[in-house]
């Protein structure tokens, strides 16, 4: 091993080099950020004071916080539902349909995310294909006003988020010993009682991991919510993006980040201690 | 002995192939027996179909006279101890073993009553709490023997129980799960591709290929007795030559003719001989009818092997004689050192 | 059995078309001759054509493509050099180092995006396609750096070792014998890390500066201030762009996974 190592170091300097200066370095300097205050202009006096985090404790801003967290929550637990099911049976599914249905949910994946959304403000407008053919089928009379709303949001966020959740289940229901799953009807188990007690036990890492990596970006996706909602709906992330572009205060938005930064790290850290795994599952 | 199973003229496709041909076959009470043949053969699918994992594409699956075979797994009076034992990584040992009792809402204290003398069965006492991933194969293996039997099946279905262990273990697993089915008095299904195993455990050898049955006996039986080129290949190892039964008692191969013990097939019927290399003996020339010349000798532990090029073929001797290289031998065996069979196609 | 199997195909098959539903509707009205996406009213290329006309969204597709291949390019040397580094190096910091890089995978894209903006910002750093390069590449990293460590892992280390021992140096080991065994995760991990360069808008949005625009920010602006078909044009060149890119990565995948499992049903 020691032999190896006079080798290998040039290797790694570009990757320490880079990840200290471009992640670790502006996450820091956003940490000291939100301890100033603002400037004139996008200037900034370097300070010590609490105050931006007192901000966020305004009822307009923790508001926000709130509404973020709804969202992100009906989305999340949305996207549990839908995907979970559908990891699961992609894992049951015989090698090569297997490989085909892989292909299938990494082709829409890769499709540049703001088309698809707009695929779904054509169908979901006012004259859009939804309402015309609930009129034809006579389900309703008038259209239905979904773009711009709540539920438009939470289309979009699990159209968006989805592929996510359904590859961390599948990456861990893959792994999941069919056998056990036999071993367990041997033993006297029904179907349910079997899927219960061993294969939703067993995929369940793969579901938490896929929880935080559907829960942590729908807190920060302001597109999907200006797109679908029109603005009605102001999430964290939109506040954010306001704060660093019209509203010239950094240091406040720096706040923000910091504080949606903790939450995104106790939600990995408490993944960790749940399951005992390093590394989310279906990350890569 | 009673009959417990019986599979009548089983067949299974798995999409356009063929696995099972035909499977007919009586299984006993307290009987020990062994589905023996190389992968593929359909041993597993066998298996599989009797604990219920698959359906049979035809035929039936009689359980004590009734046919079971549309019956889930969990109402069969069988318990598996599978491939890789399939315990439950996120249980305990205890847990493991008393699944089944606590699916069926068995008191707690009873299932620990019973996990406890389980375990003593299989030799782990004390081990209830242990994680079942940090055991070593030999004793994960036990586990899931005690989970299968705490449930107390009229059969025990194992499928290649031993593949995964190291072969001392292995040795020493023979014989202890011979014990405990002595012990618990109940039918085992064995399966596995190891002769050597399939011989020593059972009462009764089920020699599969192809998906069909090549032959039902005992041990001996099949050792001795084989009645094909592929049984006799499968088990042990051969000389395998073609020859004709010119009558009763008298066969001819390697144009000579020789006395056996074998009858009943018709005269002048081609058939195939099959001599074990230990019933072959190394003498002078002059004293046996079939000749050769020594062309390698291995030392094997016990016995040399020895290859013998006569003008026709070369034999494989088992024998404690030495006999060195190049020279000319006799080959010597007895009437009831020629085992005659039926002659095979296609192999 | 075959009853559930059926089941769970209707549903994957349900939510397969509910996925492919915005972007089958996004290809079939960019052919459409009115400008309004409500009803079909007959087979056009006009918005094409004008789409190859629009000089401003053009210079964003060459902006997105160049930015797209340069930043999945020193991706791809950071990433794969930094796992091979980190798979033969012992350091205490070496966990550290490999959390803090996949970092910008688990943290919300907004505040990667206004960190870098503000970061960049004190350092003085000219908004343009500086910016947005060093921008796409802290997250394009992460992407190689995991491929291609998970494939090291499946890889035998006796191989490089056993170069060494017939006389090859450290780098010509890597060079000869481990580079090409990684090759095809290096490969697909680089397209991965495009195809998410190419989809970016959150991180582009707040380093791009006021001049450069990237693809995804034009359809962005488009899509809150009004929407001419040409968009929809544009979406389906760029999903048979992709759809490209993906038959690419599968054939590489092919290499990848190159043992075919077999089910043992002896």
């Amino acid at each position: 091993m020691r032999r190896r190592k006079s080798g290998s170091i040039w290797m790694i300097l570009p990757l320490y080099f880079f990840t200290l200066v471009f992640v670790a370095g502006p996450l820091l300097y956003m940490v000291a950020l939100s301890f100033a205050e603002p400037g004139a202009g996008y200037g900034v006096n370097w300070s010590f004071s609490l105050d931006n985090y007192k901000r966020i404790l305004e009822p307009v801003y923790l508001s926000t916080f709130v509404q973020s967290f709804k969202l992100a929550v009906t989305s999340t637990l949305a996207i549990c539902l839908i995907g979970y099911p559908f990891g699961y049976f992609m894992a049951k599914m015989p090698p090569s349909r297997k490989k085909k249905a892989m292909l299938l949910l990494m082709l829409p994946f890769w499709v540049n995310s703001l088309i698809r959304l707009y695929g779904w403000i054509i169908i979901l407008q006012n004259k859009g294909m939804l309402n015309f053919i609930l009129q034809k089928l006579g389900l309703i009379n008038e259209p239905l006003k979904i773009l711009y709303s709540y539920p438009a949001i939470v289309v979009g966020m699990v159209y968006v988020l989805l592929p996510f959740m359904i590859l961390s289940v599948y990456s861990s229901a893959e792994k999941l010993d069919w056998s056990l799953v036999e071993a367990a009807r041997d033993l006297g188990a029904t179907k349910l009682q079997a899927f219960v007690t061993v294969s939703l036990k067993l995929t369940l890492p793969g579901l938490l991991s896929g929880i935080i990596l559907t829960f942590i970006p729908s807190m920060g996706l302001f597109f999907i919510a200006d797109i679908l909602g029109g603005n009605k709906i102001v999430l964290v992330g939109s506040l954010i993006q306001e704060q660093m572009t019209r509203g010239n205060n950094w240091p406040f938005a720096a706040a923000l980040a910091v504080v949606l930064m903790i939450l995104t790290t106790a939600m990995i850290f408490f993944y960790r201690k749940l399951t005992n795994a390093k590394e989310l599952e279906g990350l890569g | 002995m009673n009959k417990l199973i019986e599979l009548k003229n089983l067949t299974k496709n798995f999409d356009d192939q063929q696995v099972l041909r035909g499977i007919n076959l009586d299984i006993y009470e307290n009987e020990f027996l062994t589905l023996l043949g190389p992968s593929g053969c359909g041993k597993t699918t066998t298996l599989r179909i009797i604990a219920g994992f698959e359906e049979p594409s035809d035929g039936q699956v009689l359980f004590n006279g009734i046919e079971i075979s549309k019956l889930p797994p969990y109402k069969r009076e069988v318990n598996t101890v599978f491939q890789k034992y399939a315990l439950f990584p996120h249980l305990n040992v205890a847990d493991n073993i008393g699944f089944g009792l606590n699916l069926k809402k068995v008191d707690k204290s009873v299932i620990a009553q019973k996990v406890e003398r389980m375990l003593k069965m299989v030799g782990l006492e004390g081990f209830e709490k242990r994680d079942v991933t940090l055991l070593s194969g030999g004793q994960q293996q036990r586990v899931a023997i005690a989970r299968a039997l705490v449930n107390e099946p009229k059969v025990l279905l194992l499928d290649e129980p031993l593949g995964a262990l190291d072969a001392k273990i292995r040795k020493q697993m023979q014989v202890e799960l011979k014990k405990i089915q002595q012990e618990v008095g109940i039918t085992f299904i064995y399966v596995t591709h190891d002769q050597e195993e399939a011989l020593s455990m059972s009462d009764t050898v089920v020699v599969m290929n192809n998906g069909e049955i090549q032959q039902i006996g005992s041990p001996t039986d099949i050792y001795n007795e084989p009645e094909n080129r592929f049984v006799a290949g499968f088990i042990g190892e051969s000389n395998i030559i073609e020859g004709v039964m010119i009558k009763d008692y008298l066969v001819e191969f390697d144009g000579f003719q020789f006395e056996c013990v074998d009858k009943g097939f018709e005269d002048m019927e081609e058939i195939e001989v099959v001599l074990r290399p230990e019933d072959l003996d190394i003498v002078d020339p002059e004293q046996a009818k079939i000749t050769g010349i020594v062309r390698n000798i291995t030392f094997k532990g016990v016995h040399y092997e020895i290859l013998v090029e006569t003008d026709l073929r070369t034999y494989m001797i088992h024998t404690t004689d030495y006999a060195e290289a190049g020279r000319e031998v006799g080959l010597k065996f007895g009437p009831e050192d020629i085992h005659v069979m039926c002659k095979m196609g296609a192999y | 059995m075959k009853k559930n199997s059926k089941l769970s195909g209707f549903y994957l098959g349900l939510i397969f078309f509910l996925m492919y539903l915005p972007i089958a509707v996004v290809v079939v009205f960019s052919f459409n001759q009115s400008k309004l996406p409500v009803a079909f009213t007959g087979f056009s290329l006009e918005w094409y054509d004008k789409l190859f006309h629009n000089s401003a969204m053009m210079e964003a597709l060459v902006n997105s493509l160049i930015l797209g291949v340069l930043s999945c390019a020193i991706s791809a040397v950071i990433g794969t050099l930094g796992a091979v580094g980190l798979s033969r190096i012992h350091w205490k910091s070496k966990g550290i180092l490999e959390y803090i890089s996949i970092l910008p995978l688990m943290i919300p894209e907004i505040i990667l995006g206004m960190v870098l903006m503000a970061f960049f910002y004190m350092l003085g750093l000219p908004f343009g396609m500086l910016t947005l390069l060093i921008g796409h590449t802290v997250f394009c990293v992460p992407y190689i750096l995991m491929e291609v460590k998970a494939r090291l892992v499946g890889m035998d280390p006796s191989l490089e070792e056993a170069a060494r021992d017939l006389g090859a140096s450290p780098f010509r080991a890597f060079w000869d014998i481990t580079l090409p065994l990684i090759m095809p995760a290096v490969v697909s991990g680089s397209l991965l890390a495009f195809a998410m360069s190419m989809d970016d808008v959150v991180i582009s949005i707040f380093v791009n500066g006021p001049r450069l625009s990237t693809l995804p920010i034009k359809v962005y602006t488009q899509l809150k201030t009004g929407v001419t078909p040409e968009i929809n044009a544009l979406c389906t060149i760029m999903l048979g762009v992709t759809i490209l890119v993906l038959i690419l990565y599968s054939l590489v995948g092919k290499h990848k996974g190159g043992k075919n499992e077999q089910t043992d049903r002896a």
